[in-house]
């Protein structure tokens, strides 16, 4: 069965369809692309997954279980991770404190027994800490444990915060454009990263990049769209080839 | 009858809230800061009228007065901006809220030192002097402020919206950076708004002098006051400050009269509330969600 | 003392960073039990004044400075909690209960508004929480069967373990009452603050949208934090009440409220050192200003007590220069002291240089 199931997804903003009938299903263990336009509705639709904006239509399933009218903060807990196009990291604490508020939808302790701090909470925070602890290992962050995010250089926030989003143990984690504004070295870095998501972690991977040689690398399947709209689906190859998205990328004058 | 005097002093009132509320927004628009000092600016503007136009003072003419003052605070809130606020600038909307109530403090303070803690009023021309319409006696001195008050909103509302440096001075409230790279001359612009800010507050100021009496500390609760009345009106709306001015004027002395004696002082907060809890960026919002 | 190394997951979960930090605060808690034996009859009262200023800033500072939702309203909440433990005590009611009585009414007053209130932010909340300081004002002088109207109520002395406790009487009891009370809600602070409760709440301070994304249930949180911090400040109020001894309206005006932000501000926001050192401020500096201008009318015959409001004005100074030199108050300048004592010689000057930043449009969020 497929992980994510998108059908039909409609969202207008003051009479502007950002995305407009949008369907696609994401199967377990692959890594799916979107491309497109910039102002194709790339992120919006990253943003109707993960419930911070409401769908005019449609209906998103994942793992089974319909999610299109779930509160924002219920996605993390069913295994709904997600990164942001401008890095939206807690600047004002440490990596390791990001990494911890990862894990907040795995919680198991309420306030009033953190506030006496049971010995049940101190079992728990060892807990966190252990699988944050991996996490910190698989993405080489070990350097950076005690750092604030705020002194950290660009590329290190990226990484932290699919860290931060990998803490949550999610099923699916959504990248929104982890390249941009990353140098050759790093963007390659980052294609292992994916790959050894994929492979070693088993996790399904949902992103958005422009990047078409970094796409090409890591995605078993890409959509393209455009206004909104899907124009094509394939193989990164496929389409790249596509007249349609051609079209769409560079304007009508071009093909005609 | 009785309902229409009342609400002759309302407005008048109100308009002098509104003034105020100008001010405030003025800031806002162009800096998205807010100036908690606006009110003591005001206090300050109404005892440099004093101090030009009484008779136990320097007993000038009545306008060369309001010019004077309004110049006086003008270059002030220039300088103010020149020397101080720009020593944060680029830092969050709470630097600024917490540098302006401190510069409120020290304003209070100095104007006390200079000026003592006596209420003192202002002796204008037409003191005393009364129109009346059939059985309304409207005071000439809150016609001025009516007329004075509609004409100001009206001249910086086309000034905001149809001047260059207007549409400039928004730009570079919705994003420095960028205004910067557009060759928006942020700084200076900020510079000008204060120095804007100053000369409404004295405006504001002369005509709180003239209706009633002024001392040190009567900026802080009007300005609360006043502040309200931006935020109902929506902080980023020049009509809608001088809106939120008049409710505010309107509902006070009516609440004062109709409602049991404690609830009329708190009625422009209650209905600033209201208008927050079911509008929470005020009748005039401008708040739209983050993207992300 | 900085080469620490960390052999266990627990060396960043304790309250102490090793033996040496807690030896540091062993040696405060000390002296602070020491000092009815160390400071006379008046400084002593001072002290207790700092322990119930900083036990509402510490309030404030959760929300605030922890959940970056600015509060310019928490007198409100003292003003509740000191009214409900005098009424209550009044009608017989034992002190500890009463006590109890103040925080839990002041949290879930708290509660209930929190979510009207908390839908706002930034300077909408600030000013939204100023107008509920005013309003309790004013509900402070009609609520004549709770609060006394305008005359106030004075606050009866209290009973504990078989002990009369009261502020003149036998100072050293209310000290040891404030310290105590202090001491156990800063441990319940610190204790939130490293589990996922306080994350949660840095997590809301510093972006909401992410905290979202991460399972932060955000609405939820803010409340949490809110009532919280309110019933802490109710608490500071009851024992203000006490040290007092006599409380009305004009107790909790708005203008306490007001200081009570910048008390926090200039201790330092988001640290809860800081609700301590904003507190010592507030509290000693009307002292140094009365001692200074002891000084200089006996030598120079400069007679500065003539002017009314000087220790305000010097606070909003203190204030001014801290908001544009040390954005982190005196917090700051500790953590840089601190720094540069651990460091030295080896403290390189550009260290705590600040970046450039642009300000951006908070209307959207």
């Amino acid at each position: 069965m497929s992980l994510l199931q998108v059908k039909d997804l409609s969202i207008s903003f003051g009479g502007v369809k950002a995305v407009d009938g949008v369907s696609f299903t994401v199967e377990p263990g692959e890594v799916f692309t979107l491309v497109g336009p910039n102002g194709a509705g790339k992120s919006t639709i990253f943003n109707l997954i993960s419930r911070l904006y409401e769908p005019s239509g449609g209906q998103i399933l994942f793992d089974g279980q319909d999610i299109t009218s779930l509160p924002a903060h219920k996605v993390a807990g069913l295994g709904i991770a997600r990164t942001f196009q401008n890095i939206e990291l807690f600047d004002h604490s440490s990596v390791l404190q990001n990494l911890l508020i990862g894990r907040h939808c795995r919680r198991n302790t309420r306030w009033f027994e953190e506030l006496l701090f049971l010995p049940k909470v101190r079992r728990s925070e060892r807990e966190h800490r252990l699988l944050v602890e991996e996490v910190i290992d698989f993405l080489d962050l070990a350097p950076y444990r005690d750092k604030l995010i705020a002194g950290l250089p660009y590329g290190v926030r990226k990484v932290v915060e699919i860290a931060r989003a990998l803490s949550s143990q999610p099923k699916l984690i959504l990248l929104d454009e982890p390249a941009s504004g990353l140098s050759v070295e790093e963007t390659q870095n980052m294609a292992w990263w994916i790959e050894d998501m994929q492979k070693d972690l088993g996790l399904t991977v949902l992103m958005v990049e422009h990047d078409m040689s970094l796409v090409s690398r890591v995605s078993n399947r890409v959509l393209a769209v455009s206004e909104g709209r899907p124009l094509a689906m394939g193989t990164a190859a496929e389409v790249q080839a596509d007249p349609k998205v051609i079209e769409a990328y560079l304007g009508t004058e071009a093909t005609s | 009858m009785d309902i229409l005097q009342l609400l002759v002093g309302g407005i008048a009132n109100g308009c002098i809230y509104g003034l105020l509320a100008l001010g405030f927004v003025l800031i806002y628009k162009a800096s998205e800061a807010v100036n908690f000092a606006q009110g003591d600016m005001m206090m300050l503007g109404a005892f440099l009228g004093v101090t030009f136009i009484n008779t136990s003072y320097a007993d000038l003419p009545f306008l060369v007065g309001i010019t004077l003052a309004a110049l006086i605070l003008g270059l002030f809130g220039y300088l103010l901006d020149r020397f101080v606020l720009r020593a944060i600038f680029g830092q969050p909307q709470f630097a600024m809220v917490i540098l302006t109530i401190a510069l409120g403090f020290l304003i209070r303070f100095v104007a006390g030192v200079i000026w003592g803690h006596d209420p003192t009023s202002l002796e204008t021309p037409f003191i005393g002097r009364v129109w009346t319409l059939g059985e309304l006696m409207i005071p000439v001195v809150d016609a001025v402020i009516i007329i004075t008050t509609v004409a100001l909103t009206s001249i910086l509302y086309f000034f905001f919206a149809r001047t260059r440096l207007g549409v400039a001075m928004q730009a570079s409230s919705q994003n420095q950076m960028a205004a910067y790279y557009m060759g928006i001359p942020v700084k200076r612009i900020n510079a000008i708004v204060w120095a804007l800010s100053g000369v409404v507050a004295a405006i504001a100021g002369v005509m709180f002098a003239a209706k009633g009496a002024v001392e040190p500390s009567v900026g802080l609760l009007f300005g609360i006051k006043a502040f309200a009345a931006a935020v109902i009106g929506g902080l980023g709306s020049l009509p809608g400050a001088l809106l939120g001015g008049l409710l505010v004027g309107i509902v006070e002395p009516f609440a004062g009269r109709y409602l049991p004696s404690g609830v009329g002082q708190i009625a422009p907060y209650v209905l600033m509330l209201l208008v927050l809890i079911l509008r929470p960026g005020g009748l005039f919002a401008q708040i739209s969600q983050k993207k992300v | 003392m900085s080469n620490r190394f960390k052999s266990r997951y627990d060396d960043d979960i304790n309250l102490f960073e090793g033996r040496w930090h807690l030896a540091q605060y062993a040696i405060l808690m000390a002296l602070l039990l020491a000092a009815p034996w160390l400071l006379g009859t008046y400084y002593l009262g001072e002290l207790t004044a700092v322990l119930v200023w900083s036990l509402a800033g510490l309030g404030l500072m959760l929300i605030s400075g922890h959940t970056g939702q600015v509060s310019l309203g928490h007198a409100a909440f003292m003003a509740i909690g000191a009214f409900t433990n005098l009424a209550l005590m009044l009608r017989g009611w034992h002190f500890l209960p009463a006590l109890l009585a103040s925080a839990v009414t002041s949290g879930v007053i708290g509660a209930i508004i929190s979510r009207p209130i908390l839908r706002m932010s930034g300077i909408y909340l600030a000013i939204a929480t100023l107008a509920l300081s005013i309003i309790i004002e004013d509900v402070a002088i009609m609520a004549e069967p709770i609060t006394g109207g305008v005359a106030g109520v004075f606050a009866p002395p209290i009973a504990l373990f078989g002990m009369e406790i009261d502020r003149y009487a036998t100072p050293e009891a209310f000290y040891y009452l404030c310290l105590a009370v202090l001491v156990l809600v800063t441990l319940g602070y610190l204790n939130l603050l490293r589990s996922a409760s306080g994350r949660s709440f840095l997590a809301v301070r510093d972006s909401e949208v992410s905290a979202r994304a991460l399972g932060v249930n955000v609405a939820r949180a803010k409340t949490l934090s809110f009532s919280l911090s309110c019933a802490i400040t109710g608490l500071a109020g009851a024992l203000y009440a006490h040290l007092a001894q006599a409380v009305n309206y004009e107790s909790f005006l708005v203008l306490i409220s007001i200081t009570l932000l910048l008390q926090i501000v200039i201790g330092g926001l988001g640290s809860v050192h800081g609700a301590f050192f904003g507190a010592i401020v507030v509290v000693l500096l009307p002292q140094l200003i009365a001692i200074a201008s002891d000084y200089l009318d006996n030598t120079a015959g400069i007679q500065i007590a003539a002017y009314p409001g000087l220790d305000t004005a010097l606070f909003a100074l203190l204030i001014l220069l801290m908001v544009i030199y040390e954005p982190r108050g005196l917090y700051g300048v500790w953590f840089k002291v601190r720094t540069w004592l651990q460091l030295f010689p080896l403290y390189r000057k550009g260290m705590f240089r600040r970046t450039r930043t642009y300000l951006k449009t908070e209307r959207q969020r």
